[in-house]
Parts: C-alpha cells; sequence; structure tokens
C-alpha cells in the first residue's frame, strides 16, 4: 500500500495507519494510551535532546533510517553521561511512500531501541506532496546519574584520547550505495549503551565524550580544543581505519577523519584510567577495534596537531566547506 | 626511508626551490605534514596543477549564464561550484534559480541527458591530460547513443606548455615534482625536452608520503642535472598510455589556453575538434581573467612566486569558508591545502 494524503488527514485513516504500524511495532503500555503526552516517572536531574533524520537512501547495508534515528538521539543522551529512557518519534512521510517500508522501519526501531534500552512512548505523523519519501525526527529523555559530570571543558593535559573503532564506515557505506558502487562496507550504526555503561560503571574518570558523527573526528576534537583550551595530540598510525575504507577514500580523495560515523565515539579520560577504560571498550559490543589515538597537550594552543605515518606533523583543522548531504 | 628522513632533514647544500605541479602532491604533502620534515634549504612551492584552481572567470561566468538559460542544466564536479566567476559562483546561480548537478562520474552525464532529451545538459569539462580520456569517452558513448542535448564546456589543459611557461618566465625552479596522474596518460618521456632545456631534473612522483619522500630526495640529489626519473613505475610507462592517447587525439586538438593569472599560452589546451564543434557549447575565446578581489594573489601563487602565507588575504578575507580566489576553494588547491594542514605555520 502507498502513503497518500489521507494518511495525514488525522482521521480514520491516520488512525489506521498509527494503530496498525507504530503502535503494534512499539509495544509500549505508555505509547498505547494515546495521550497528547505521555506520561512517565521522573527523575531530578534529566538530559534533553533531539534530532531528525533525512538519510538517503532508507535502507543502506548495516542499517536502515530506523536504526539510525534511535542510535542518534540515544547516543546524543550518553554522550551527557545520561541513561537513556525514553523517546518521542515524529514521521514526515510524503505521498507514495509504502508502507511496506514503513513496516520494516518501524520494526528496526523497535529491535534497536530494545537494544539501546530505550522505550518509544509518544508520535505523531504529518503527510506531505511529494514522491516518496521519509523523514523522522526523534527527541530523547535521560536521566543522570548523581554526580556526572562530564564535557569537553573538562579535558586536562596528560588525559587520554580513545576512539571506539574504525572511522569511516557509515560515510562510505551511504556513499558506495548513491554512487552505485559494489562493495562490502557496511555503516556502524549502533547504540552505544553497552559501552558507555561500562565505562562509567567500571570507575573509569571519563573529562568527556562525544560521538563522532557528521564532520568527523577532525570536526569533535577541534570543539574539544577550544572547550578546553588545550591541544589535541593525535598518532595517525593508531587511528582504526578498515583497509576497504582507506581504498575507498584514496580513490575518492576523502579523508576519513572527516567522514560522518553513527556508532562511534571519542573518550578523553584520565591517564592512569587509560589502559582500563580501553579494555572495557574492546570488551563491550561495537568496541573491539578501540584505540588510544593520542593524548591532550599542554594548553594554550586551540588545535589539533596529527603526528603522520610518515613521521611529520601537520594542523587538523575543522570540516570545511560541504560534507555529504542527507548522511543522517 | 630513516636514512632519506634524514638526508632530507639535514641537508646543507645550496638552496633549492622544488615544485609539485599536481594538485594531489599539494595535498598529500599537507596531508602528511612533508614540509616540516624538510631542511630549511628546500622549499616546496606548488605549481598549477589544480584544474579548478586555472580556471579562468569568463569560463565561470559563461557556466553560470548557461545555468541560467532555460531547459540548460549544467553538469559539474563539486569543486567547481564554489568557484566565484566575475559576479557569481554557480552556487549562487543555483539559489537563483539556475539548474546545476553535482555529479560523480562524468558517465552520470549519459544517464541525465538520457532521461530528459527534451533538456540540454551541459558538462563543465576541466582538467588536465588525466582527465581529456574519460571527456573522449564520453563523447564516444553520447556519439553512439546519439544524444544530440549533452554537450561539454571545455577548459581542458595540457602540463608541459605550462611548465616551460613557469620556467621560463619565473625561473627559479630547481626541479619538479611530476605529476604521476598525468604520466600514466601521458608516459614519463613527455618531461624530457622541457628537463634538457633547462638543465633541472624531473622526478614522477607516486601519491604515498613516502613515495613523495623518495621523489624529493631523487630531486636534491639530482640537482643541477637534467633527467628524467620515473619512481612511479607501477603505473607509469616511458610512453603512456596510447588507447587513452588515440582517444583524445581524436576529438580534440592542441589550442592556446588562458591560465588564472599567467594569460594565455599558446598550445596549452585541447579544444574539440571542428567535426565534433555539435558538441561545444561555447568554450572559445573564454579568455579573461578578473579576479573578483583585486588584492587576490591566486595568480602569483600557482607560478609559485609568491606562497599563499604571503597573500594579504590569506587567512583573513580568504578562508575556506570565505574563498576569495579559487586556490582556497578546491581540496588541491595550494591555499586551501596551506591553511588546512598549518603549512603556512612552518
Amino acid at each position: 500500500m502507498k502513503i497518500t494524503m489521507a494518511h495525514g488527514s488525522g482521521g480514520k485513516a491516520t488512525a489506521e495507519l498509527i494503530s496498525e504500524i507504530f503502535e503494534k511495532t512499539f509495544d509500549d503500555p505508555v505509547l498505547s494510551q494515546m495521550g497528547d503526552s505521555a506520561v512517565v516517572p521522573g527523575a531530578a536531574k534529566i538530559a534533553v535532546t533531539t534530532d531528525s533524520f533525512v538519510v538517503s537512501p532508507l535502507f543502506f547495508p548495516g542499517g536502515d533510517i530506523g536504526r539510525l534515528c534511535v542510535c542518534g538521539t540515544v547516543n546524543d543522551l550518553l554522550m551527557s553521561g545520561a541513561e537513556p529512557r525514553y523517546l518521542t518519534c515524529g514521521f514526515i512521510l510524503e505521498e507514495g511512500a509504502e508502507t511496506g517500508d514503513l513496516r520494516k522501519i518501524a520494526a528496526s526501531m523497535a529491535a534497536t531501541a530494545g537494544e539501546a534500552g530505550v522505550r518509544i512512548v509518544a508520535g505523531d505523523t504529518k503527510v506531505v506532496e511529494g514522491s516518496g519519501g521519509l523523514y523522522i525526527n526523534t527527541a530523547g529523555v535521560g536521566f543522570l546519574r548523581g554526580g556526572t559530570q562530564i564535557g569537553p571543558d573538562r579535558c586536562r593535559e596528560g588525559d587520554a584520547i580513545l576512539l571506539s573503532g574504525n572511522l569511516g564506515d557509515h560515510h562510505a557505506a551511504i556513499l558506495s550505495r548513491r554512487m552505485g558502487i559494489e562493495n562490502t562496507i557496511r555503516s556502524d550504526c549502533a547504540p552505544l549503551t553497552e559501552m558507555v555503561g561500562g565505562l562509567l560503571r567500571g570507575g573509569v574518570e571519563v573529562h568527556a565524550m562525544r560521538d563522532v558523527t557528521r564532520g568527523g573526528l577532525g570536526t569533535v576534537l577541534n570543539e574539544f580544543a577550544e572547550a578546553s583550551g588545550c591541544r589535541m595530540e593525535l598518532d595517525e598510525g593508531k587511528i582504526p581505519v578498515s583497509a576497504q575504507v582507506k581504498g575507498f577514500c584514496g580513490i575518492l580523495g576523502l579523508d576519513p577523519l572527516y567522514m560522518g560515523n553513527e556508532g562511534k565515539m571519542i573518550a578523553v579520560v584520565a591517564p592512569q584510567d587509560a589502559p582500563g577504560a580501553l579494555a572495557l571498550m574492546r570488551k563491550s559490543r561495537y568496541g573491539e577495534n578501540a584505540s588510544v589515538i593520542g593524548r591532550v597537550g599542554p594548553r594554550g594552543e586551540r588545535l589539533v596537531l596529527l603526528k603522520t605515518t610518515v613521521g611529520g606533523t601537520r594542523v587538523v583543522g575543522p570540516l570545511y566547506g560541504e560534507g555529504l548531504p542527507r548522511i543522517c | 626511508m630513516t636514512d632519506i628522513r634524514t638526508y632530507l632533514k639535514n641537508y646543507d647544500g645550496p638552496e633549492l626551490r622544488l615544485m609539485e605541479v599536481c594538485g594531489t602532491h599539494t595535498a598529500q604533502i599537507s596531508r602528511c605534514g612533508i614540509a616540516r620534515m624538510l631542511s630549511p634549504a628546500i622549499r616546496l612551492i606548488s605549481g598549477p596543477g589544480c584544474p579548478v584552481c586555472v580556471t579562468v572567470t569568463s569560463y565561470i561566468d559563461r557556466l553560470v549564464a548557461l545555468s541560467l538559460q532555460p531547459d540548460t542544466t549544467v553538469l559539474t564536479f563539486g569543486d567547481l561550484l564554489r568557484v566565484r566567476g566575475s559576479r557569481s559562483s554557480l552556487n549562487d546561480a543555483k539559489a537563483a534559480g539556475g539548474r546545476v548537478r553535482m555529479l560523480y562520474s562524468p558517465l552520470d552525464a549519459l544517464r541525465a541527458a538520457a532521461g530528459e532529451k527534451d533538456k540540454c545538459f551541459v558538462f563543465a569539462a576541466v582538467g588536465f591530460e588525466t582527465t581529456a580520456p574519460v571527456y573522449a569517452m564520453l563523447l564516444e558513448e553520447a556519439e553512439e547513443a546519439g544524444l544530440e542535448n549533452l554537450k561539454v564546456l571545455t577548459s581542458l589543459k595540457t602540463m608541459p606548455p605550462v611548465i616551460d611557461w613557469i620556467c621560463k618566465n619565473q625561473g627559479g625552479v630547481d626541479g619538479f615534482l611530476a605529476p604521476g596522474h598525468v604520466s600514466v596518460v601521458t608516459g614519463s618521456r613527455i618531461f624530457e625536452p622541457l628537463s634538457q632545456k633547462y638543465g633541472i631534473p624531473f622526478v614522477v612522483s607516486g601519491f604515498t608520503g613516502e613515495e613523495i619522500l623518495a621523489s624529493l630526495y631523487a630531486l636534491v640529489r639530482r640537482r643541477g642535472k637534467a633527467g628524467v626519473l620515473n619512481l612511479y613505475p607501477s603505473a607509469v610507462t616511458e610512453g603512456g598510455n596510447a588507447a587513452a592517447q588515440k582517444a583524445v587525439e581524436r576529438y580534440f586538438a592542441p589550442c592556446g589556453a588562458a591560465w588564472r593569472g599567467m594569460g594565455v599560452i599558446p598550445g596549452s589546451g585541447l579544444a574539440l575538434r571542428e567535426e565534433y564543434a555539435r558538441f561545444d557549447a561555447g568554450s572559445l575565446g573564454l579568455d579573461d581573467d578578473r579576479s573578483l578581489n583585486p588584492e587576490c594573489r591566486c595568480a602569483q601563487v600557482l607560478t609559485g612566486v609568491v606562497s599563499p602565507a604571503e597573500c594579504p588575504l590569506f587567512g583573513g578575507a580568504c578562508t575556506p569558508r570565505t574563498p576569495q580566489g579559487a586556490c582556497m576553494v578546491s581540496q588541491e588547491g595550494s591555499c586551501y591545502n596551506y591553511f588546512i594542514g598549518g603549512r603556512a605555520a612552518q
């Protein structure tokens, strides 16, 4: 069945679409009350975030827009030290979208939410003219543990910089699909709940965390340098990139340092905790290729310095100009 | 490799100015931080090897005008979108309702033209010997498919004449890191006459950091001596790719071409042959070269007369976010790479 303008009318067709696909698939008692807003148990301090997803194509190796829209918001909550609890989702459907696709996307959202330990408790659906496109906004609420103080301004000289795995997989997977290039590169799209939980519960003194999405590692670390007033020092040889993505980048002139990821994070931790943090990351799901990629340098120069594999050094600026559009 | 690094770091012979003419080399030198690994007596200068950077303003103006014509779409690679002509860029034209589409492969142009036969598609064909065969292939396929609605606006250039121009007019270059990709097509032999004429070494280099370091080492060791050394033998032969050369020759003939900052250099371009004029979207006579900002020194940067940091706009009015000249737009541009790689800080 195709989506028609009637599905956005607010009438019977809308109700059927919502109950048939979303209510059934997300299967949550709070959502099923279908109230104007979801009423959920509270906590002293909450984290709130929202993100919209416009990725093209909707389905790609390693994931789809459904998995992406849960991971994106969940990971944003995690990076502020919060435990993700509730999500809302807003769908904007273009006339002509396939309900079969919508079903698959909803199933993928439900599975990912289950994995990430969040509940989808509220939603909205709108239909607009167009040619079968589909966009999703998710908002998330997370509870902060008592005493959690994490932020890029807390990076200190000597801290270790950890990266949770290979760079560039999501970006390369999306670009390959769009260009019709055949390879086995898969998006890294994943919720980092287990990894972050492991670090925080494992007693690691985490000073800053950030998921490495659009703009890539280069941009994230420039933000850290700016916020902390410290130089970030990286060792190119320690930054994990798969051979296939390396080859792909070589052909297209891309730099993995600026490529978007959807299941990778940076953690800046106290120097004495670096070995323990690395072990915890590697042990957790999606962290097998984690690596200590550098250290926080002295205060003063707010920039990112990279020691290259041939033995030179260069400044890594933030991403200038356009990255790849519609990557998430 | 360690010996090469030590040699290049500690070199204390006469001061040398070595030019890399290929934009991909420029980008890789920045990416690997190579400039800081060399002795102060070895100065690397970036030459005119970025196709976007050497494109003159009247060519951009023509593309902008075409994009605003009814039923016409301009097809281009990404870097060209942000280069400003005398008034606006293709990005500006797009925002003003012009039809501009970014492609990843020239062959996507065939699909676009075949899909809408009542519309005209103009491909912005910029590049050097490396890309010219791709355009020849595109024209061959357009001919076979009987596509009358696909045209090219050419600004194709060739390397030896511009290297000759630089040696003759600027001088002071003690050796060339010869372009690897160009040499795949042309063969390394093509640089022999220039090397003999000016008595300086040419080394054809690959693109990894190690390959570039090895090539620089060879250039320093061969200083003051003529000769072409091919250090990229996995891809480059002495005679080059004959099939590609033949394809180019079939569709294109040498012509005078305008280079940003250098004016028209005789025989340095490739124009569609007369019998294929029906594919031309008006490429002839686009020689006018006016930078938007009169202080922009792209012209001198491209010929190695000044380094990007010596331009009064560099890093201030001109950054990758607000590029004044083409050298700051392209990812292979000298100014872009100096800025991004912090090469100016050395």
